[in-house]
């Protein structure tokens, strides 16, 4: 009964951050076990969607319901993965000393440690302190934290920047791989090309959605070959309607 | 509030220390250091008798402050606060674990302290070692409790630092140990009764005077730890779940 409802249901959602609104009235679902991506350029909002989805950000209105809790609830709080697009680990601590700490938080089972290093690919820099990690390992050192205790919503902000093609290209088999089992996750970019490996994407323009679809039926209903055409036609279609 | 969490995090506060040698040989060696200095620039074992155990109560107090300060501040601009808020982790987990950590980092402190005073530069205690230990601890205590509590207000490094003179010294000026509190000006002497720093003074001296545990001393005790539970639960008060 559960697996029917949506894993994220966002009613009207509108958040003000320094006194300016920079949400205005989102409204969309996710279903269970899919991809969905949230694309947008930079400052359009997607990071304070992700928080609001984890339950972090103060909202103005609107109704945020995730796996069936509002978001945020004690409930949700070991059956939601979150990676920020700063890494959120302890820098002076070794990557396998970060994972032991929140996993003991979370009341992960032991194995998890293992398990994450070995899916975001770190073994090998397992006993290294996160401060002498490079860019993408410490972004992968990030999203390990997020795996622990195997959560049903994954939200992951930009989990792919800073990586080369090989390791972004793991990284989305992982996502795959965990979609398959059931796992929903959200993730964010600003690139278009990731965009197409997604089941749903939402297309996020200065804090309002300017399309919710599956990637091909995105570039269709547009008539364009790729979806960085399809954006730029939305853009000019919401501006043409608003004239 | 669940002890296995309070426990992780207290342990993974240690190991953040024992993976930062530098702070630790500071932490401990200052006061000792402090110490030897305050001996040999008074040159009278009577003066040093006096004012020793105050200062034993002050050390640990000021380099907690400034230690939770700062780790609490680097805690909250690092995003690892707000991933944790995220996470199944009551707020009095976190500040009890850091309590732990740093109430055991403060024992090693003054027990070095202690030694090195009581040893090498012939520190003459009248009342029990025990009591000067639990004093001390508690003003660890508070000092990290007010340092936790500090740090929501400071936006950067600069200004959590800035808060360990604004908030400490008034307080050294006023506890009685460089003027005795009964000849300052009536005023003066009010401000310093509301001040927790002062009952930290006034017990040590009453360790060092007297042989029994006595009521002012009890009292002092009872003070300095209901200010600590204060600063905590304000300092609890100033850790959100959600931010703008």
């Amino acid at each position: 009964m559960m697996s029917s409802s949506p894993a994220v249901s966002v009613q009207e959602l509108r958040v003000e951050r320094g006194g300016r609104e920079v949400l205005h009235g989102l409204t969309f679902d996710v279903p269970r076990g899919a991809v969905v991506g949230l694309l947008g350029p930079s400052g359009c909002g997607k990071t304070t969607v992700m928080r609001a989805l984890v339950g972090v950000q103060l909202v103005k209105s609107g109704q945020v319901t995730v796996l069936g809790e509002d978001a945020g609830s004690p409930g949700l709080r070991d059956r939601v993965g979150y990676a920020t697009q700063s890494p959120a680990v302890y820098a002076d601590l070794t990557v396998a000393e970060n994972l032991r700490y929140f996993a003991a938080v979370l009341g992960a089972p032991r194995g998890d440690v293992d398990r994450v290093i070995a899916q975001v690919g770190l073994a090998g820099a397992r006993d290294q302190p996160v401060a002498t990690l490079s860019g993408g390992q410490h972004n992968r050192a990030n999203l390990a934290v997020a795996l622990l205790g195997s959560p049903e919503l994954l939200v992951l902000d930009e989990p792919t920047v800073g990586l080369d093609p090989v390791l972004r290209e793991e990284l989305w088999t992982l996502f795959r791989t965990l979609a398959g089992r059931g796992t929903t996750l959200v993730v964010s970019s600003h690139v278009m090309d990731e965009a197409a490996r997604t089941d749903r994407l939402l297309l996020m323009r200065e804090g309002r959605l300017l399309a919710d679809g599956a990637p091909g039926d995105l570039r269709e209903r547009t008539g364009t070959a790729d979806l960085e055409q399809a954006f730029l036609h939305l853009i000019n279609e919401t501006a043409g309607s608003a004239a | 509030m669940n002890p296995a969490i309070t426990l992780a995090t207290a342990r993974r506060i240690l190991t953040q220390l024992r993976h930062d040698p530098r702070t630790v040989a500071m932490l401990v060696a200052v006061p000792s250091l402090l110490m030897i200095l305050l001996r040999y620039v008074f040159e009278e074992q009577r003066t040093f008798d006096r004012l020793a155990p105050m200062l034993l109560g002050l050390f640990p107090f000021i380099v907690m402050f400034l230690v939770t300060s700062i780790a609490t501040l680097r805690e909250r601009s690092s995003g690892t606060l707000e991933r944790l808020m995220s996470m199944p982790l009551g707020r009095l987990d976190l500040l009890l674990g850091y309590a732990l950590a740093f109430g055991l980092a403060a024992l090693v402190q003054v027990g070095v302290v202690l030694l090195i005073s009581l040893t090498w530069l012939d520190l003459d205690l009248s009342g029990s070692l025990g009591s000067l230990v639990l004093v001390a601890v508690l003003d660890a205590l508070l000092g990290m409790a007010l340092g936790l509590f500090c740090s929501a207000f400071a936006r950067t490094e600069f200004q959590a630092v800035q808060f360990m003179p604004a908030l400490v010294l008034p307080q050294t000026l006023l506890c009685g140990l460089i003027v005795p509190r009964d000849q300052m000006a009536g005023w003066l002497e009010a401000v310093s009764k509301v001040l927790p720093l002062t009952y930290a003074v006034q017990g040590m001296q009453e360790i060092t005077g007297k042989t029994v545990f006595t009521g002012t001393l009890a009292t002092d005790v009872a003070v300095i730890a209901a200010f600590t539970v204060v600063a905590l639960l304000l300092g609890a008060a100033t850790l959100r779940r959600r931010t703008p």
